[in-house]
């Protein structure tokens, strides 16, 4: 195993410089999620028009790989329905915990994620950002991965 | 130059199998004894054979076995007096570990006396077995918990004890050692403070037993509490040293089995101590190997074994301390053997992963004390905390596994 499977470039660079990095002011939905085995927290917010995201941004503190993940979400699922973002969710865990299931070839960027399902204690570090996404769009707000 | 090690370290390396396991096709640099420690041949042997010639019930038959059982495990209650210096087996009792051992106390001795507006004095650096179990007592009793702040450096002032001694304080619960910062507390001071107020202390040793002599008698101690998993032993056994006329008073926490004399509908008569307080079939495979150990750092010398750890202390806090971007958490001046760190631009979590690439555990996070990390402002810290088989090589190697990191994130 090479770290830079884990550590991409990509995963890198969206550590070093996460997009979509910040607040949105109300009616903006905001969630919080938290991973208290490490310490990671961080907030998603989510602007919806008619059940579309029209924006969405986060904030907080993480690993790279917590930080990377969320900023890579925040790219892939603006102008998404709330169906197609859980549709996408469903993929990306895939990805993020199947040992044995291909990377799907039109996940882009995304897939530089695919790393992570070899370090299965990073996991939870990947999918913080997602399931914290999917709690704002239930109507949750606060979401802890323990 | 760094001074030799005072004893034979490469025969003791010998002694823990685990330590030649390769990780990721690397040595093996183990830096989370804090967490728990690796165990020699001379436990693991102890607990087989017991296992394959000794094992039936404790306390109970009047074969061979269950004699020969009970005097395993009461030998190892001995044994672990001898090791406290307390002046009777009847103040050792068998827990699961540090936690159980807490919780007894908290509540079997504070919760029965605790009325609302009482206090319980604790340091801001506990572990959260340390902190937790008195406030589940103080959230069913209308008793509050009090806290006695840190320094920058992750010190506590026993003067800050004295002050917040209240009248109503019923109890003092101090770490011995940190185990997220490493700073040694000054406990027979705090203790001495404390009993000058009538109030008796929990001094938590988990950290503490592996790195120094404890004499509870001279710490003048009312309960020490530590896990044999921390010590060289097994997991699943731990140690609860309490007064003997403290532990007297105290009513059973746990009802069962061997915690009895004798049983009606109408009214139990309890045991007498130490059983009383050790309801069901113990971990008696556990004691015997916690014996074990005690037996082999005793036989190394913990003296010598805390010389050495200081030693690695030191270099470990110049090799770090010169890695660009490394900053140190908890600087007391009087440490035990670890070392608490961010690297800039490198979380630690992220850290983690890449040492274990590099083959060297440790431990990432908050360390099960929220309240001393969240002190210095960081979300997490790396930990490296040595054992008596730790070298320089291997906190050499740390220092190359961080620099390693900071390239590919820096």
């Amino acid at each position: 195993m090479d770290l830079k499977d884990l550590y991409r470039d990509v995963i890198l660079d969206h550590n070093k410089r996460p997009r979509n990095f910040g607040v949105l002011a109300p009616p903006a939905i905001g969630a919080k999620g938290h991973n208290p085995l490490c310490g990671d927290q961080l907030t998603v917010y989510v602007d919806l028009d008619h059940g579309v995201i029209r924006d969405v941004k986060f904030e907080g503190s993480g690993c790279a790989i917590s930080v990377a993940s969320a900023s890579l979400m925040t790219e892939a699922v603006k102008g998404l329905t709330a169906d197609a973002f859980t549709e996408l969710h469903t993929r990306v865990h895939d990805v993020l915990t199947r040992h044995d299931a291909e990377i799907p070839t039109d996940l882009g960027k995304l897939a530089a994620l695919g790393g992570v399902r070899e370090y299965p204690a990073r996991v939870k570090c990947a999918s913080l950002s997602w399931r914290t996404l999917e709690a704002a769009l239930a109507g949750a707000h606060a979401v802890t991965t323990e | 130059m760094n001074p030799s090690p005072p004893y034979d370290l490469t025969a003791v390396r010998a002694d823990f199998p685990i330590l030649a396991r390769p990780i990721r096709g690397k040595p093996l640099v183990y830096l989370d004894n804090g967490a728990s420690s690796q165990r020699p041949m001379a436990v693991i042997e102890a607990e087989r054979r017991y296992a394959m010639e000794t094992h039936a019930n404790v306390h109970r038959g009047v074969h061979t076995l269950s004699q020969r059982a009970t005097d395993a495990f009461e030998g190892a209650r001995e044994r672990v007096r001898r090791f406290l210096n307390a002046r009777s087996t009847r103040e050792i009792i068998f827990t699961r570990g540090t936690t159980e051992a807490v919780n007894l106390v908290a509540q079997s001795y504070a919760r029965p006396r605790l009325q609302p507006g009482d206090e319980i004095l604790v340091t801001r650096l506990e572990h959260h077995a340390n902190i937790v179990p008195w406030q589940l007592v103080c959230a069913a009793t209308g008793a509050r918990l009090v806290v006695v702040p840190i320094n920058e450096r992750g010190e506590v002032d026993p003067e800050d004890v004295r002050r917040l001694l209240s009248p109503r304080t019923r109890l003092l619960g101090i770490a011995h050692v940190s185990n997220a910062l490493g700073t040694v507390l000054p406990v027979a001071e705090m203790i001495s403070i404390a009993h000058a107020a009538g109030v008796p202390v929990l001094v938590d040793g988990a950290q503490a037993v592996p790195h120094m002599r404890i004499d509870v008698q001279a710490l003048d101690a009312d309960f020490y509490v530590f896990s044999g998993h921390k010590l060289y032993g097994p997991d699943g056994i731990g140690i609860l040293y309490g007064r003997e006329a403290l532990l007297a008073a105290m009513p059973p926490w746990q009802g069962g089995g061997d915690m009895i004399l004798h049983v009606s509908f109408e009214g139990t008569t309890y045991n007498e101590l130490p059983y009383k307080f050790e309801a069901g079939t113990p971990h008696i495979s556990g004691a015997v190997g916690l014996a074990a150990a005690i037996d082999y750092v005793d036989t190394i010398g913990l003296d010598k074994i805390g010389a050495w750890e200081s030693t690695l202390l030191a270099h470990a806090h110049a090799r770090l301390g010169a890695i660009e971007g490394l900053r140190i958490i908890g600087t007391a001046a009087h440490k035990a053997g670890l070392v608490s760190f961010v690297v800039e631009g490198v979380h630690p979590h992220d850290l983690g992963t890449i040492l274990d690439e590099e083959g060297v555990a440790i431990r990432t996070g908050h360390h099960c004390a929220m309240p001393a990390i969240e002190f210095f402002k960081v979300p997490a810290t790396a930990r490296a905390s040595f054992g008596l088989y730790t070298t320089l090589e291997e906190i050499d190697r740390l220092g190359q596994a961080i620099e390693t990191a900071r390239t590919l994130f820096c």
